[in-house]
């Protein structure tokens, strides 16, 4: 019962948002086009040869920047920017008098924006394929669904993380600076510029404690098909939910004790 | 009037502030060792609001009037002192507390700014676990007593300030709270919409008997729509009680034009006696206390050859400006 009902709220904010985002359908296709990091990353790979040194093929290692491009397209997280406006300019206040959590309105948000992203990013992996057809390649249903399972379980990490420091909005205005101490390990240890397997070993059993490898190498892993321990990152990607949305509630709780509602 | 259904005792709330000097100096000291002081903007303040009560909350700018409003929804978390709104402690935002109560800030908006506020509404309806046909009757309802039908469908970003304050009202409505707390909700608007805004206002409190908690800083709102006030002044109540008996208090005498036949006439009126403020020709202007009106008037009507007469009520923004400013009225 509780959960039907939560579904229709979400069901509804889903429908709600992916209209508005459909409202900004250019902007979306341009912050599509900005994603393209991974294949800047492995031109640098393949023109110095350095995927030798870590035993990928060329076509592996395409195959895994293409992967990594999808799992950020669709595990990019901005809700500590707009949760830190919102609260600023004072919108926060009518929400937090709903009988709904405001984060549920950034979820959804976040979730229509990936829809409405989806089209764009299909059409950026089908150039990416003309002018590299020696990586096309059709994954099996099983891992296909299990990548998205583990996209989707990388996109909660980033949005409980980027959450919690929303939340601390609630004590100092500008939160998103303390957001950008997140953003150095977020790029070079999540593997969006290297494959984590390309580390060295010492460095790499320290990476794998922290949640980075399993926002992006994982998941890009797990869909290109080169060879991941699949139950053990799952397990990792589920461990850290339960991590931090605890973590999450409890600073909300606190928070919201602090809110000032300014700007209303 | 029904039974109490806000009860406030000794609340009170501290905000941390912190302040900088002008200048380099200041700026590099407030890097450095910045410095904060706890500011108590609500002081000790204790009040009862029965059901269906419509309550006007008076103060100047910075008084705490919308601050003492925060915390009766549950906006922001009392330092000291308890609140039980229709049972409920509002801090704690229980969602059967949330489903009966509403804020509306002047100019803050819920609705989603590019789409039709439709959609907004269809939104909060789910929220607020209304089906689609409840919600599709509620709508039609409010916007009938609103007076919006066609801008409904129109962008949020394309409507006037008047057709979105109606269309925050109806999302802020939908749910058909039994408290409604209104900050500033006529702000902006021109004299129509905000008469018809007043309107809706006393229509909805007589068909549902929901309590309004208003606070505006236009006096027709206030007297409009309020029998009773409470003055808020740096913090802490200065009046809590009847509109009238304020403006009576505050207004003891009342200014009476008496136009006579001739001038003899009121040169006789000058020398009788009464409180005369000014006379030119055959005019004069004078003072009686509100409670010997009557029989003042008699008087003159009997005695005096009387061609017209007018009384003036004191400009109530002026009386109660005069609350702003006092620390406290003990009637």
């Amino acid at each position: 019962m509780i959960s039907n009902l939560i579904n229709r709220k979400i069901l509804t904010l889903l429908k709600v948002q992916y209209s508005n985002m459909l409202e900004y359908r250019v902007e979306i296709a341009l912050w599509a086009i900005s994603g393209v990091i991974p294949f800047f990353m492995l031109n640098i790979w393949t023109t110095n040869n350095l995927n030798e040194s870590i035993n990928i093929s060329d076509i592996l290692l395409s195959r895994y920047f293409l992967c990594a491009f999808f799992v950020r397209q669709f595990s990019v997280v901005w809700v500590v920017f707009s949760f830190e406006e919102d609260s600023l300019m004072g919108k926060v206040s009518p929400y937090l008098i709903q009988p709904l959590n405001p984060f549920f309105r950034y979820l959804a948000q976040h979730l229509a924006e990936q829809i409405t992203r989806f089209p764009f990013a299909l059409i950026i992996a089908f150039f990416f394929f003309i002018f590299n057809p020696e990586s096309i390649w059709i994954p099996n249903l099983g891992i296909l669904l299990l990548s998205i399972l583990s996209t989707f379980l990388s996109f909660l990490i980033q949005f409980l993380m980027q959450s919690i420091i929303a939340c601390l909005c609630f004590w100092t205005e500008k939160a998103s600076s303390i957001e950008r101490l997140l953003f150095i390990p977020t790029l070079f240890l999540s593997g969006l510029l290297a494959p984590v397997v390309s580390f060295p070993s010492y460095v790499k059993s320290w990476i794998y404690l922290t949640p980075f490898p399993y926002l992006i190498d994982f998941p890009a892993n797990l869909l290109s098909g080169n060879e991941t321990n699949i139950i053990g990152g799952l397990c990792m990607q589920i461990l850290w939910i339960f991590l931090l949305f605890p973590l999450f509630k409890k600073i909300w709780s606190e928070g919201t004790k602090k809110y000032t509602a300014m700007g209303s | 009037m029904g039974q109490n259904i806000i009860d406030v005792r000794n609340l009170s709330k501290s905000f941390d502030v912190s302040s900088k000097e002008p200048g380099l100096k200041g700026t590099i000291k407030h890097f450095l060792r910045r410095q904060t002081k706890s500011l108590k903007v609500i002081k000790d303040v204790s009040f009862e609001i029965k059901q269906g009560e419509i309550v006007g909350f008076l103060g100047a700018n910075g008084a705490g009037k919308t601050t003492i409003l925060k915390m009766l929804c549950g906006l922001i978390y009392p330092s000291e002192g308890s609140i039980l709104v229709s049972g409920y402690l509002p801090f704690r935002r229980k969602e059967n507390f949330l489903k009966n109560i509403t804020l509306i800030m002047g100019q803050k908006q819920q609705l989603i700014w590019d789409l039709p506020p439709i959609e907004s509404f269809y939104l909060n309806a789910s929220i607020y676990d209304l089906d689609k046909f409840e919600a599709k009757k509620r709508i039609k309802k409010l916007s009938g007593m609103l007076e919006i039908d066609e801008e409904l469908f129109i962008p949020v970003r394309k409507l006037s300030l008047g057709q979105r304050m109606k269309s925050e009202l109806i999302a802020a409505l939908i749910h058909e709270p039994n408290i409604l707390f209104l900050d500033e909700p006529t702000l902006g608007l021109d004299i129509n919409a905000q008469r018809n805004l007043r309107k809706f206002l006393q229509k909805y409190n007589k068909e549902t008997n929901a309590t309004i908690c208003l606070t505006s800083h236009y006096m027709k709102d206030i007297t409009s729509l309020c029998k009773r006030v409470i003055c808020v002044h740096e913090g802490a109540i200065s009046y809590d009680g009847k509109l009238d008996l304020l403006l009576k208090k505050l207004s003891p005498v009342k200014e009476i034009l008496i136009v006579c036949r001739s001038e003899e006439d009121a040169i006789k009126l000058e020398n009788s006696g009464f409180n005369v403020k000014n006379k030119i020709k055959n005019e004069i202007t004078i003072k009686i206390e509100n409670n010997s009106i009557t029989s003042s008037l008699k008087t003159i009507l009997n005695n005096f050859d009387i061609e017209d007469l007018f009384i003036n009520e004191p400009p109530i923004d002026e009386v109660i400006g005069k609350v702003l400013i006092k620390k406290d009225y003990d009637i």
